[in-house]
């Protein structure tokens, strides 16, 4: 048995308690294989590899069906709300 | 299967301990530098060679005791796995970040002169 993006999705809510989450399920049918942008107040004070630690302990379970797990993003509110910004700024010039 | 979980031994700690620090820069990694065998793995592979440091690699698909102990010494659950100075520093995605931003050539810089 796989895991379904749902699931990810679930388990990342309820543990890491995001203000903003994003899954891609990048496995073209050929098994479990997501990329995540996922926003947390717990990512705050925390180097990237704790960030991504945190990622991966969530998912402990997860992890071991999934083949490959990509964290594009793991940013506080105040980092996501900058970047936001930063790309509405851009965009409009 | 509780021995597979169970995969860092002592001994095998030891010999980590002793592979990490054995270079400034190491990878584990599916396949090797001149024949990676996963996308993620050869990600990494060409940041390295881009910053034209000297790295060792190591292929864990060559030996599932190594790769079993190594996710469990690093608390880390994917390939490829990159250490400097002896250090755990993250998989691919962490690496391309930090080679973004310029922190992965300043931490080389440092470690080649340390």
């Amino acid at each position: 048995m796989g895991v379904t993006k749902e699931q990810v999705e679930s388990t990342l809510k309820s543990k890491l308690n995001p203000s903003h989450l994003e899954i891609i399920d990048t496995s073209g049918g050929c098994g479990a294989s997501f990329a995540i942008e996922i926003v947390s107040e717990q990512f705050e004070g925390k180097r990237l590899l704790e960030r991504h630690r945190l990622v991966n302990a969530a998912l402990e379970e997860e992890m071991k069906e999934i083949h490959a797990l990509s964290i594009k993003k793991a940013v506080t509110p105040g980092q996501w709300k900058q970047q936001l910004e930063s790309e509405k700024s851009t965009s409009a010039a | 299967w509780e021995f597979v979980v169970a995969a860092l031994s002592p001994d095998l700690k030891n010999t980590l301990d002793k592979v990490v620090t054995s270079q400034k820069v190491v990878l584990f990694m599916k396949g090797t530098k001149d024949f990676p065998q996963c996308g993620f793995s050869n990600t990494v592979v060409q940041i390295l060679n881009s910053l034209d440091v000297p790295y060792e690699t190591i292929n864990i698909l060559e030996n599932e005791v190594l790769r079993q102990g190594l996710k469990e010494y690093s608390s880390w659950p994917t390939f490829p796995q990159l250490y400097i100075d002896g250090e755990f520093f993250g998989g691919c995605d962490i690496t391309v970040e930090a080679y973004k931003s310029g922190e992965l050539q300043e931490l080389l810089e440092r470690a080649m002169c340390s």
